[in-house]
């Protein structure tokens, strides 16, 4: 059998060989704890903060802003109930389509502070948030009242982009921190936080051909929370733990990488994207979800009509030896349906894929993805 | 023997990675990168494959039940803190009492002083000079009102073996359930989660030559079945109780490591015991020169050593470069504070500070600990030629009955 073509890569993607050798001599050689006060523990306290300064260098913040954490999941929980806790925060502004560490960690707190309210802005059809309902909601809150909007930059399932640039300037008209989940679009676009004002965002390697297990939160240094973790002061007193050296170089390294070949991969994907997409809207009853044009450029979720031929479409593509997904895969083990297509109010009955590409994809695999869908929908 | 520099004596900081374990890892960053939860393709599988594969090595390491007991997380602290912040939500029914000790790592402590802060009443065992806490302290500490009795297996800075059986016995004799941060233990020295009526039990992995950033917690699912409320909340991973994307070379990584410790650990231990007991001997023969904690029930991994009249930082410095050792626990070497655990022995911050960890490890060699043996001789010898506090000691003046003028 042919090697699987892996059209996953918003699930995780392929290390990239360059990051791996970066870290390799962290296991084995410079293998100290950075906590460490002799030589192999100032080797790897040396790297980690090489690591954090090239991190904030491409985001335009400073070293002091950035804490390495064992993921995004953990970086979205940590100032979540930081927000809560240290900055006073009682007005979550909200979507349904958040990924479930932003959506279940607002929905914990509400439970746990009955004053914590979580204000969900109306999502439209095409996957965007109707900005109208978010302007009435930051409208109807007391300007004075700490309130947090956290919205995604990309959503992991459409690929939904927000104007990340126009939703800073609101927030700071109405005195609203700001955190944008940019799990899926760090390292694929351009962030800069001098020019963006965002109090919070955070990012995780594996979706940037770095490692598993590890993640950063960046944070304004003018709104400081404090720990979720506690046992050591690593991480400023900000992220109790053995920091994992290896892994945060292997972070730093994939970021760099993205950065600097990010105009030749773009170009790449999208253009892989637009084949695709392009093919298979030509079948009839196949259609976008989410908006087409405005979303990121290595996401594709397309809908097929419900036939028996399409009925198991992702089975079937799985023993044809592609991977792809019907949604998050942090929610895949569930079968409950993806909560973002259904907030997208869809009239009809389909079945929805997610394709996602990376740099290692190539126009040879859709070619034989587009041939494999048409087989199977015997057309 | 080839002698192979720096000595690193600091193996209950950190371990290097062990080159079979680095070797299972690779394949899960390169060929099955995969996510655990894509549960509709094989590079989904293959990564869910590993994780659970790993989930029985280390289950077997400590002999749970089944491998549905072991949670993975990025660490030993997360762990801990996913433990008792766990348990104190899900039993406040049952009571609001947490006992632990305190000689516990920082990550037991801090957690259970920000428990405090939200209405956890906890008592702190004290443990006498040589690092043991009193069986009779507990039971009077004791209350149906306890939820939860945490004692380590084995010291970070003394190496100090608590008798867990005995602490789990009279935690369930209240009903309440006995944890063990078995950081420095797993892998190590034999631990046996049944046998030893251990509840939950916390473990990290680059303490026993795997990576760094994964850590296990393993909780009880039967006799009795114990729950932790999640700490973090997302896509609901391992069973709900830790969401995050698995670490999957990570894991696959702790896997092995836990494997090959359970398979070399007999091996392993004789054969430190003898490099341990070969430095303490030697060091021993200087004078005003002790060994802290309980000479028997102790790991074989960590030998805790007070050398009257020197500085414990200075020392180090001596022979920084070539040996790699630490003051205390890596965790707060950076703090210049004489060490809790040590001034909890009744230590004097004097004494306190001129006290040295070394821990041994599986690549520790015959060769490195005579290396060690001769250049800590020099270097304290040395040192002591340099004070004057020593000359007065030799000179038969009592230091404690001294009264310094102020200047």
């Amino acid at each position: 059998m042919l090697d699987p073509i892996y059209f996953d890569n918003a699930a995780t993607t392929r290390i990239d060989e360059r990051v791996i050798e970066s870290m390799l001599p962290y296991w084995t050689t410079h293998y100290g704890n950075p906590s460490s006060i002799h030589a192999l523990g100032r080797v790897a306290r040396k790297a980690i903060e090489q690591s954090r300064k090239t991190v904030a260098q491409l985001i335009g913040a400073s070293s002091a802003e950035i804490f390495f954490t064992s993921c995004g999941t953990e970086a979205s929980n940590m100032l979540l109930h930081g927000a809560v806790r240290d900055l006073g925060v009682l007005h979550f502004i909200s979507s349904p389509i958040e990924h479930h560490c932003v959506l279940h960690t607002l929905q914990h707190l509400h439970k746990q502070y009955p004053a914590v309210e979580v204000h969900n802005v109306d999502v439209l059809r095409n996957g965007h948030i109707d900005w109208i309902h978010l302007e009435q909601i930051l409208d109807s809150l007391p300007l004075d009242v700490p309130k947090l909007v956290s919205l995604m930059h990309v959503n992991n399932e459409i690929g939904s982009l927000l104007d990340i640039e126009r939703l800073a300037r609101l927030c700071q008209a109405y005195r609203a921190y700001f955190h944008t989940d940019t799990v899926q679009s760090l390292g694929f676009y351009p962030i800069d936080v001098q020019k963006t004002p965002i109090s919070f965002l955070m990012g995780s390697a594996h979706k940037f051909h770095g490692p598993k297990g590890i993640g950063f939160l960046y944070m304004n240094a003018k709104n400081p929370i404090h720990s979720l973790l506690y046992g050591g002061s690593q991480e400023r007193n900000l992220r109790a733990g053995t920091e994992n050296v290896a892994n945060i170089v292997g972070l730093a390294k994939a970021l760099q990488l993205a950065h600097e070949e990010m105009t030749q991969h773009r170009a790449h994907i999208s253009s892989l994207k637009h084949y695709l997409m392009t093919e298979l809207c030509d079948l009839e009853g196949v259609y976008v979800n989410g908006d087409a044009v405005d979303s990121h450029y290595k996401i594709l979720n397309l809908s097929f009509p419900l036939l028996p031929s399409t009925e198991l479409l992702l089975l079937q593509l799985d023993i044809h030896g592609v991977c792809a997904s019907g949604g998050s895969a942090c929610s895949s083990g569930v079968d409950v349906g993806s909560h973002v297509i259904s907030a997208l109010q869809k009239q009809d009955d389909s079945v929805n894929i997610r394709f996602s590409f990376s740099k290692y994809n190539t126009l040879a695999e859709c070619e034989v993805v587009i041939a494999r869908i048409k087989e199977i929908m015997r057309l | 023997m080839e002698l192979k520099l720096p000595v690193y004596l600091d193996n209950s900081a950190t371990t290097p990675v062990d080159p079979r374990v680095l070797e299972t890892m690779i394949p899960y960053f390169t060929d099955n990168f995969g996510n655990a939860a894509s549960r509709n393709h094989s590079f989904g599988w293959h990564a869910e494959e590993a994780v659970d594969y790993a989930r029985e090595q280390v289950a077997a390491l400590i002999n749970a039940q089944s491998a549905k007991e072991i949670i993975f997380t990025s660490g030993a602290t997360e762990a801990i803190n996913l433990a008792i912040k766990g348990v104190a939500d899900m039993y406040a029914r049952k009571g609001n009492h947490i006992i632990t000790c305190t000689t516990e790592h920082k990550a037991v402590l801090d957690t259970c002083k920000a428990l405090e802060r939200k209405g956890i009443v906890v008592t702190y065992l004290k443990v006498d000079e040589s690092g043991m806490i009193d069986l009779a302290e507990l039971r009077a500490a004791i209350s149906e009102k306890t939820i939860l009795v945490s004692i380590m297996a084995v010291n970070n800075e003394i190496g100090v073996m608590q008798p867990i059986v005995e602490i789990a016995q009279i935690a369930h004799q209240y009903g309440a359930l006995f944890m063990t941060d078995a950081t420095q233990a797993a892998g190590k020295v034999p631990i046996d989660v049944q046998g030893m009526g251990i509840d939950l039990l916390t473990c990290t992995a680059h303490k026993m030559y795997g990576p760094k950033g994964v850590g296990a917690l393993y909780v009880r699912r039967k006799n009795p079945r114990v729950k932790v409320t999640a700490q973090m909340d997302g896509g609901g991973h391992e069973r709900g109780m830790r969401s995050g994307t698995l670490n999957v070379p990570g894991i696959a990584g702790f896997g092995r490591a836990a494997e090959l410790c359970r398979l070399d650990m007999a091996s392993d231990a004789q054969r430190v015991t003898d490099l341990r007991d070969k430095l303490e001997n030697a060091l021993m023969q200087l004078p005003e020169t002790y060994v802290n904690g309980h000479r028997l029930h102790r790991t074989p991994y960590i030998s805790n050593i007070s050398f009257k009249y020197v500085e414990g930082e200075g020392l180090m410095m001596g022979f920084n470069k070539n040996i790699a050792v630490s003051s205390g626990s890596a965790c707060t070497s950076a703090s210049l504070e004489p060490s809790y655990v040590l001034k909890a022995l009744g230590l004097d911050d004097e004494l306190a500070h001129s006290s040295i960890r070394f821990s041994l490890g599986r690549f520790t060699t015959e060769a490195q600990i005579d290396f060690a043996i001769a250049e800590v001789t020099k270097a304290v010898n040395r040192m002591r030629d340099l004070s004057p506090l020593w000359e007065m000691h030799l000179d038969g003046v009592d230091l404690k009955t001294i009264e310094w003028a102020a200047h």
